[in-house]
């Protein structure tokens, strides 16, 4: 039976479970001119649960129903910003929402759900913790994706997504199921991570186990959108509605990053080894394909998926390290990435109207002559994701690079450094059309009135710059998760 | 007096930015005003250098050193000798004479342009103070943001091209850099650059580091084969961004020599100096002949800059063939010296240059040669500029130019008289193609009936070429005062060649 510690640690989930469930029949019983108020009440949901997660972090390392739920810095700092970047989303989608009268509970809900997903996933504990935040994110994403459900496009992107989806979820189970069964070869089996750590010590299935883990790094590649696994992230990211991509490209991708941490240094720890020169496949091959291939884009929300792409294959950089710092240097990596991607999409949003998506690159043609302020941020996000300083994303490559030396990979940080350069001229002609370019004949770019929108995506494009300033804190945060 | 002196000329141009941002493009008078007094503002500021640097005392001073990221180590470190107190303030001087220029000449978004002037200003002046490696090389870095939208915004027709190519080229060298930066703060656990250079490092790893610095430094100088950007940036560029480029931000590159390949790997640096003093021959000789046949002004006196910047380069690393032996140890301080005399008169030089051919560029649109001729009859004032800045751009006894190129030769000459031979084609070739670029632009009579319309220069653009004219012959007649701000600083790099580290 849970006792109420349990619940207590696992507060901030439960709230939003509740929340989410109380929003969905505010939603029912709404007349339909209030609801545009679910709006302010569900970032109102969000912000208390950032409360929550930070006055009830406890001071050490805490675990729930028998070590299925682990409550540490590493998951506080994790839900911290994946709430942050889901209420920035929030603010981002109203214009959008409205516009294409696509208000509704179902959006808030959704979104609150693929949350508590999130948290579930960067505190599990055990496999099935992992499956089970895994599924809630993935499915309710598939559903948001799908949300302008009439258009062929959503509907295309959602379908893939799902097929795709469910393909790297049977992958990742049927790799847990080697694991567990390695675990029982000589010992009793065992779900708990805590207790997979020392599998490889004392089973007499060590190849069945290896074999767990690459199935299991095939879920987690899914999941981050890393080469060879990213087929997905171009049409999702296109098709989806514009706020549901910045969501998917920002708090679910720490998702991921939380998810390979567990998965990799708390279960598989041991055989970091075998896994390192995988994950560093996996980033040459992301950075290769993500560059590369964002260069021919002409299509805003698919060069930065292919963007992602790439960003993935820096963040695998710091986490093939495999150490302390190499993960600390990820999570900066993710934070930072979540924060950038999240300002991009937010100023598409900001331009965007009913019969407009403004997602084609050329329709940013002389945003400087339209809303030069507008473009100002759009040129911190993209010098940020080409990782150029004095702005944050430079000090996330930085850092990632560094790891990677540290841990006597200093080709990889070359490979690193070598498509940061090609990947750099992609960014440099979104600014070019953004500032250079004349507006084209009949353009309908202006910026949003939407006060709400206009101050927040100026503090979030602005936080780039001054992280890039200041990142010291950011940074001994996330180096304090790991005990550093 | 200024307890945070250094600081204080970073950030006051930095911030001044912002205001005249905001003015926007509604009041572009306002914003043009308040940057001329941020500008003027920061170079007033920076004569306080001259009275708080103590040229005699030597070593760094005006130190200002805080921890900036504790877990790293990096620290936000800034100090000056006297090749920086020269440096900042060629940079303060240029930076109000470029406001100036622009003042009516940009019509589009004036706002934007001096803002960007001045954050480029700001990072330029941290540049040449920075003592944290990771902080040089993030405003190192850094400085690509503006010039890119300067070139991109204000430009010529190709200016896309020319300024991807510029951002891209550059990057491109200082991202190696940066792993050799982090290579060594594995081994030294900091990025302070004192520490880095008393570090010791086996040859082999010397070796490629060097090359890493290299790379990254002789793009920005830039030296032969990777100069190819500087001629499409500095044709694409306004005349502003043209002046700050060739002369402040290619100083960039050898100040980067000077504080990172110099202390940080002096075995390699020996090792390869003939390498960089045959790219600096080649710069010298070849880039001349180059020049002679370009047919636009703003190309020509590009390539014009690529073989003066290569005595800069030849100066430099001529000592480390001089320190061989200890006897020549004077000849290499006077190579290093005329080295650093170079880089201050080119800037004066360079700009002058760039401001005259802005000049004639806002009354006819054209940069062609052949355009012009027999300017002289309708602008006599401009006239008598032009010629001045030419002679100096030829070496001219008298002029700035002469100064620095003189003591290289003299130098390299006691290293090898063949060496010495190569340099000394400059005054031959950089005469001929200045020369007859100022025959076929000012003399003769007038063919081309717009030329005949062209207007003498007015009281703002005598101002800038005034200013500039008496930089260059304050130099020329009297450059006692520069050596002797930079005597004890150039003493000690050359001390630091005889220092070997593995």
């Amino acid at each position: 039976m849970p006792n109420l510690n349990d619940i207590l640690i696992m507060l901030p989930e439960f709230y939003l479970v509740v929340a989410a469930c109380l929003l969905l029949l505010l939603d029912a019983f709404m007349k339909s001119t209030e609801r545009p108020m679910l709006h302010w009440i569900s970032i109102a949901v969000l912000l208390v649960g950032i409360y929550l997660v930070i006055a009830g972090q406890p001071a050490q390392t805490v675990t729930a129903f028998g070590g299925m739920f682990v409550r540490d810095r590493v998951a506080e700092i994790l839900k911290v910003f994946a709430l942050l970047t889901t209420a920035i989303v929030f603010v981002y989608a109203r214009p959008y929402l409205i516009d294409r009268k696509l208000v509704n509970g179902e959006f808030y809900t959704l979104m609150i759900f693929a949350v508590i997903g999130i948290m579930l996933l960067v505190s599990a504990g055990s496999l099935v913790t992992v499956y089970l935040g895994l599924e809630l994110l993935s499915l309710s994403s598939y559903a948001l994706v799908a949300l302008n459900r009439d258009a062929r496009l959503p509907s295309e992107a959602a379908i893939k997504y799902f097929v795709l989806g469910a393909l790297a979820s049977g992958m990742l189970l049927y790799g847990m199921s080697m694991v567990y069964g390695a675990s029982g070869m000589g010992g009793t089996p065992t779900l708990d991570l805590a207790q997979l750590h020392h599998v490889t010590s004392y089973t007499t299935a060590p190849k069945l186990l290896l074999f767990g883990l690459i199935f299991m790094i095939v879920g987690i590649g899914f999941k981050l959108g890393a080469a060879p696994f990213h087929m997905w992230i171009p049409d999702v990211y296109q098709g989806a509605p514009t706020p549901v991509t910045a969501f998917i490209a920002s708090g679910s991708k720490l998702a991921a990053f939380g998810m390979a941490y567990r998965l990799l240094d708390a279960g598989m720890g041991d055989l970091a080894h075998q896994w390192q020169l995988m994950l560093a496949v996996l980033a040459v091959l992301s950075l290769a394909i993500g560059n590369l291939v964002a260069i021919v884009q002409t299509n805003l929300k698919r060069l930065l998926a292919y963007s992602t792409i790439s960003h993935m294959g820096y963040l695998l950089l710091g986490l093939s390290a495999a150490s302390p710092e190499g993960y600390a240097a990820a999570m900066f990596y993710a934070i930072c990435y979540a924060l950038m991607s999240v300002a991009a999409f937010g100023v598409i949003l900001a331009l965007a109207r009913s019969g407009f998506e403004c997602e084609e690159i050329s329709d940013l043609k002389g945003l400087n002559q339209k809303s030069p302020w507008l473009a100002f941020l759009m040129m911190l996000a993209m010098f940020s994701l080409a990782g150029v300083p004095p702005l944050v994303g430079f000090w996330a490559k930085v850092l990632v690079l560094e790891s990677a030396i540290h841990a006597n990979m200093l080709w990889l940080s070359l490979v690193g450094v070598v498509f940061a350069i090609i990947g750099l001229y992609y960014y440099l002609h979104v600014v070019k059309v953004v500032y250079f370019d004349k507006p084209a004949e009949g353009s309908v770019l202006a910026a949003k009135p939407d006060g709400s929108l206009r101050i927040v995506l100026s503090l979030n494009a602005l936080a780039l710059l001054a992280l890039g300033l200041f990142w010291g804190p950011l940074l001994g945060w996330c180096r304090s998760a790991f005990g550093l | 007096m200024f307890t945070h002196l250094l600081s204080l000329l970073i950030w006051l141009p930095v911030a001044g930015a912002i205001p005249v941002l905001l003015a926007g493009s509604k009041r572009p008078n306002l914003a043009r005003w308040l940057s001329l007094i941020v500008a003027v503002l920061t170079f007033v500021v920076s004569l306080f250098l001259l009275v708080q640097y103590q040229p005699d005392a030597g070593g760094m001073q005006l130190v200002e050193n805080y921890l900036w990221i504790p877990s790293w180590g990096v620290h936000y470190g800034l100090a000056a000798d006297g090749i920086s107190v020269a440096l900042i303030l060629m940079t303060t001087f240029v930076s109000i004479l470029v406001i100036v220029g622009a003042w009516e000449v940009i019509q589009d978004k004036p706002h934007q342009y001096m803002a960007a002037m001045l954050v480029l200003e700001g990072l330029l002046i941290g540049v040449f103070c920075a003592t944290d490696a990771l902080l040089f090389y993030a405003l190192f870095e850094a400085i690509l943001i503006p010039m890119f939208i300067l070139i991109g915004i204000w430009g010529g027709p190709r200016r896309v091209y020319a300024t991807l190519k510029f951002f891209i080229y550059t990057f491109f060298g200082s991202v190696f850099m940066l792993i050799a930066l982090l290579y060594l703060y594995q081994k030294a656990g900091t990025f302070d650059l004192a520490t880095l250079a008393a570090l010791p490092l086996t040859m082999k790893e010397q070796t490629w580091i060097f090359f890493a610095f290299l790379i990254a430094f002789a793009i920005k100088v830039p030296m032969v084969p990777v100069h190819t950007w500087l001629p499409d940036a500095h044709v694409e560029a306004p005349t502003g961004g043209s002046v700050v480029l060739a002369a402040v931000m290619l100083k960039v590159g050898t100040y980067g020599f000077l504080r990172f390949i110099l202390p940080i790997t002096p075995d390699a640096g020996a090792h390869y100096a003939w390498l960089v003093i045959v790219l600096s021959l080649v710069a010298i000789v070849y880039i001349g002949y180059v020049a002679l046949v370009q047919e636009d002004m703003k190309k020509l006196v590009a390539y014009s800059s690529i073989a003066h910047m290569g005595f800069v380069t030849l100066g430099i690393f001529i000592a480390f063939l001089l320190m061989r032996d200890p006897a020549s140890v004077d000849m290499a301080k006077l190579g290093m010296q005329g080295a650093m005399i170079q880089m201050i008169s080119h800037g004066f030089v360079s700009g002058a240059m760039f401001s005259c051919i802005g000049v004639m560029y806002d009354r006819m649109h054209t940069r062609q040669i052949k355009d012009y001729g027999g300017v002289i009859n309708v602008m006599p004032w401009f006239g008598f500029f032009y010629v001045l800045f030419a002679m100096a751009n030829c070496g001219l006894p008298g002029t700035s130019g002469f100064v620095g190129e003189f003591m290289v030769i003299l130098a390299s000459f006691s290293a090898n008289p063949w060496i010495a031979l190569f340099a000394a084609f400059t005054l031959i070739i950089g005469a001929a193609y200045t020369l007859w670029m100022v025959k076929r632009v000012l003399w003769g009579d007038i063919t081309n009936p717009h030329v005949a319309e062209m207007k003498e220069i007015n009281g703002r653009e005598t101002f800038v070429l005034i200013a500039f004219a008496a930089a260059v012959l304050a130099l020329g007649i009297w450059p006692q005062p520069l050596v002797h701000l930079m005597d004890t600083s150039v003493s000690h790099l050359v001390q630091q060649l005889a220092i070997h580290k593995i």
